[in-house]
């Protein structure tokens, strides 16, 4: 099982990747910026994705907006943007790859000379209603900045979320959109993937014509940060929610390094579904938690890995953390089952074929290609990814929980109702976030 | 290396035709239903049980008892708990999808090829024979009414359900799957079996499955695995999508009041057609350019033009009986009135001084037919579409003429349709907001005083 390439590194500096797929009359192009929230400063947090925004509102040679011609063709379209990278996709029918490439070049050569301090003002609208509606206005919406503020010392990328800060936001000027296109959008710091219903050779030449005169600028520099936690801290916020939640967060490895696969099986062995340890013991039988997840975050400069649980009706978040601690200390002591073990593998071999069902979109093959390409400069990855999770044993499990999972290494927060610090873990500072 | 011509846009080609899988279609002795539609190429499979009755057969009163009865399936089986049934999901990779809609019911496993049998099983396990025991239901019972409570602090879905309230009010539509506390609390243990006897009967259901899979090989596991499933003895009920529709909203403004919240979040609309109405596909168009997709006239006015919005879309949702026509969005709370007011301006102009010019029409018909392909890409995308033709009664060939049926239809029917079936004078609009900051600013637009509402949960 893999997800069979041809590469190529045009002139520029473009990466190129093409993947065949003849099952559908589609193809999807799925372009990598190597650029993304880390890539940003204190003070002017937000830009990159208000950036990607922009490169949504036209460029010289078609200065109508981005979307019109695509979805007049059919296609399907999207960006994001995270702490590590900004992805950019169509999915189109076979006929309309053309259009594609033109548009996702035009707008990588010539952006500059169509934008205007109109479409920057409000595109930062737009982005300051995506946070209103995304974060402000969601119920623990605003969690997560706490938590990453407290895992990552503020000279750390990681300090603040990929939406930035309002104030960040209100000061970005439209100068600053000059520079970051120039630093970071240009061919040598991206990856395109064509996939699907193409002849490589021939797709390879259209790339050629419509990448192939763009001039590459500085590959910028790889960050060299890391964070690490010496105590437990203890944080809690108000919200306008009913229960109580608390969130447990740990450094963990980044992405695709080893003890990443390991930290990504026990979220699912702790915490995911019903037969999981913590929805049995807080949910099932204990009924102290109304819901109990766990995630590993992982990223390029350094993971975090997180546990998060909702107290039900008349539970404190004490009886939580204790219950919690209670079955990690037993995972920790006693290492996972291997019937434990044993699902796992078979869930991923699961993931990993359904993802391959999928050309485009966030997640699909070309997406996925790209991540390896971009984090790993080796999109043959599938195969060795895969393997990451099937060759995965009880003691390594076992042994990356020890090393990673340490109470006194934890960020604990508690978010609690309106009025209501006294449900908050003991010995918890109120956190500050914008 | 031949240069770009940047002056024009490169031409699109003709769209090919689509063609979907070859649908076979056979019945057990019990008469449950059994529909395959192979797609082959990796090793995975999807199958799905289509009940046609969902949170709209709920009896009055028993809000919330068609999703509750569906949520007990997995919790307990013959003598496996909840958890050992969730262990022999997972030991296959695979789990129970459960999702209950107005109008259906369906239970859905995706796996790997080589489990079929396994999941299959398993999924009739918790479909014929479910513990639906006591204490499971109190556990079930309690996490359903700590859910609704935590609702309360969701904008979006109480906008939701203001609006599905204000407008439907009574009507089987008017309420969500998870129902009320008032209705969960009075259920009991007997109420769910006897809907689960009821509602759960082989007759009324129909497996669709897609994947590595030939039509023989479904029909073989199906019989093991649902043969011995049995038909309800009590009379079928009466289809509830069918009763009479409600009548025009007695309150056209509705607000809810949420003291300090950061945005406004914003449902206009009224009932709506049926998935049967012969201007479906008129319907659909009109849409497109309405608020449909990214560039539709909504969102090009909220969003792009005035910045009031991450952005803003519009619905019908076709149902069996007359489901809703929805514009929702969320917006900053000091721009809700004129968000409200534009919309409306929207709606009103596509039907009268600002009808939907042809390049419009055609660039959504372009829209919808040229990309069709990609809707059948996934074995549950596949399963899911056979799911449609069960619910809503549509020819077996109906995706394959879905692109000349939309290309067929006419600027005229899409004005046609925007006149007859838009009516902004009888539109409802609910609000999820800070009263004190948005309540003025309504009444000075002259949208009217707006009504508080507290919406049923």
């Amino acid at each position: 099982m893999n997800i069979p390439f041809s590469q190529f590194t045009l002139e520029n500096g473009l990466r190129v990747i093409l993947h065949e797929d003849h099952r559908l009359p589609m193809v999807a192009v799925n372009l990598w910026y190597h650029v993304g929230s880390k890539n940003e400063h204190p003070g002017r947090t937000g830009f990159a994705h208000l950036f990607e925004h922009l490169m949504f509102e036209g460029s010289q040679h078609y200065d109508k907006g981005f979307f019109h011609p695509l979805q007049e063709a059919g296609a399907s379209l999207n960006g994001s943007t995270n702490p590590d990278r900004t992805n950019y996709w169509e999915v189109v029918p076979t006929n309309a790859l053309e259009l594609a490439l033109w548009m996702e070049s035009d707008r990588m050569g010539y952006l500059l000379p169509a934008l205007t301090v109109q479409k920057f003002e409000n595109q930062r609208d737009v982005v300051l209603n995506e946070r209103r509606q995304n974060y402000e206005n969601r119920p623990y919406g605003l969690a997560m900045m706490a938590i990453a503020a407290a895992l990552f010392p503020p000279n750390h990328p990681y300090h603040w979320l990929t939406i930035g800060e309002t104030a960040d936001l209100k000061a970005a000027t439209f100068e600053d959109v000059r520079a970051f296109f120039q630093t970071y959008y240009h061919p040598a710091n991206a990856s395109l993937v064509v996939a699907g219903d193409i002849v490589p050779s021939d797709a390879l030449e259209r790339v050629r014509r419509y990448f192939g005169d763009i001039p590459p600028g500085p590959v910028p520099a790889t960050l060299e940060v890391s964070a690490s936690t010496d105590a437990e801290v203890r944080l809690m916020m108000e919200d306008r929610v009913e229960f109580p939640r608390l969130y447990l967060s740990w450094h963990s490895p980044a992405i695709f390094k080893d003890g990443d696969a390991e930290m990504d099986l026990l979220s699912d062995l702790i915490a995911n579904g019903k037969v999981s340890r913590l929805y049995r013991t807080l949910v099932y039988e204990r009924r102290i938690a109304t819901e109990v997840m766990a995630f590993q975050n992982s990223r390029e400069l350094g993971g975090f890995w997180q546990i998060v649980a909702t107290a039900a009706p008349g539970h404190t978040l004490t009886e939580l953390d204790q219950a919690i601690d209670h079955e990690l200390s037993k995972l920790l002591d006693e290492g996972p089952t291997a019937d434990e073990v044993e699902r796992g593998r078979v869930q991923a071999e699961a993931q990993f074929v359904y993802r391959l069902q999928t050309l485009g979109g966030f997640g699909g093959k070309s997406d996925q290609l790209n991540a390896y390409s971009v984090f790993l400069n080796d999109p043959g990855y599938f195969e060795r990814d895969l393997a990451r999770y099937e060759r995965v044993s009880a003691a390594a499990l076992h042994g990356v929980a020890k090393r990673h999972l340490r109470r006194d290494r934890r960020v604990a927060l508690s978010v609690v109702p309106k009025g209501k610090q006294e449900l908050a873990l003991t010995d918890s500072t109120p956190a500050s976030v914008a | 290396m031949s240069a770009v011509d940047r002056s024009r846009l490169p031409l699109v080609g003709p769209t090919p035709p689509f063609h979907f899988s070859a649908i076979h279609k056979d019945r057990l002795k019990n008469q449950l239903a059994v529909w395959t539609a192979e797609h082959r190429g990796l090793p995975v499979l999807n199958m799905m049980l289509v009940l046609p009755s969902g949170s709209a057969a709920d009896f009055e009163g028993y809000e919330g008892l068609a999703a509750i009865t569906a949520d007990m399936l997995d919790e307990g089986s013959g003598d496996r708990s909840a958890i050992d049934i969730n262990a022999a999901f997972a030991r296959i990779g695979s789990h129970l999808d459960i999702d209950v809609s107005s109008d259906a019911t369906v239970l859905s496993v995706s796996c790997l090829a080589r489990f079929g049998r396994e999941a299959l099983s398993l999924m009739a396990d918790c479909v014929v024979r479910p513990r639906l025991s006591e204490a499971d239901f109190e556990r079930i019972r309690q996490l359903r009414l700590t859910r609704l409570v935590q609702i309360r602090d969701m904008a979006s879905a109480v906008a939701d359900r203001a609006f599905m309230q204000l407008v439907y009010g009574a009507h089987p539509y008017g309420h969500m799957a998870l129902g009320t506390e008032e209705a969960l609390r009075q259920m009991t243990i007997d109420d769910v079996r006897r809907f689960h006897e009821r509602i759960y009967t082989p007759s009324a259901a129909t497996l669709v499955a897609s994947g590595e899979i030939s039509a023989l090989e479904l029909q073989q596991m199906a019989a093991d695995a649902f043969g011995s499933w049995r038909a309800s003895a009590a009379s079928p009920l009466a289809d509830p999508a069918m009763a009479p529709p409600p009548a025009e909203p007695a309150h056209h403004l509705a607000l809810v009041n949420k003291p300090g919240a950061a945005q406004a979040e914003i449902r206009i609309g009224e009932v709506g057609l049926t998935r049967s109405t012969p201007d479906y596909h008129a319907l659909i168009v009109l849409n497109m350019v309405l608020g449909g997709q990214f560039v539709s006239r909504i969102n090009m006015k909220l969003r792009q033009e005035k910045g009031l919005t991450y952005g803003a879309r519009t619905s019908f949702d076709f149902r069996r009986g007359r489901g809703p026509f929805i514009l929702q969005t969320s917006v900053q709370s000091d721009g809700t009135a004129d968000a409200v007011e534009e919309a409306l301006r929207e709606i009103d102009a596509i039907r009268t001084d600002r009808p939907p010019a042809q390049e419009e029409v055609e660039a959504a018909k372009a829209a919808l037919t040229r990309g069709y392909t990609r809707n059948f890409e996934t074995v549950e995308q596949v399963a899911r579409a056979l799911a449609q033709l069960v619910l809503y009664a549509l020819p077996d060939n109906y995706f394959d003429t879905f692109a000349t049926r939309v290309s067929a239809v006419e600027l005229d029917e899409v004005r046609d349709v925007a006149s007859r079936h838009l009516n902004p004078g009888k539109m409802a609009t609910a609000i999820v907001a800070d009263a004190a900051t948005v309540g003025p600013q309504l009444t000075r637009a002259g949208l009217g005083e707006p009504v508080p509402l507290l919406p049923r949960l």
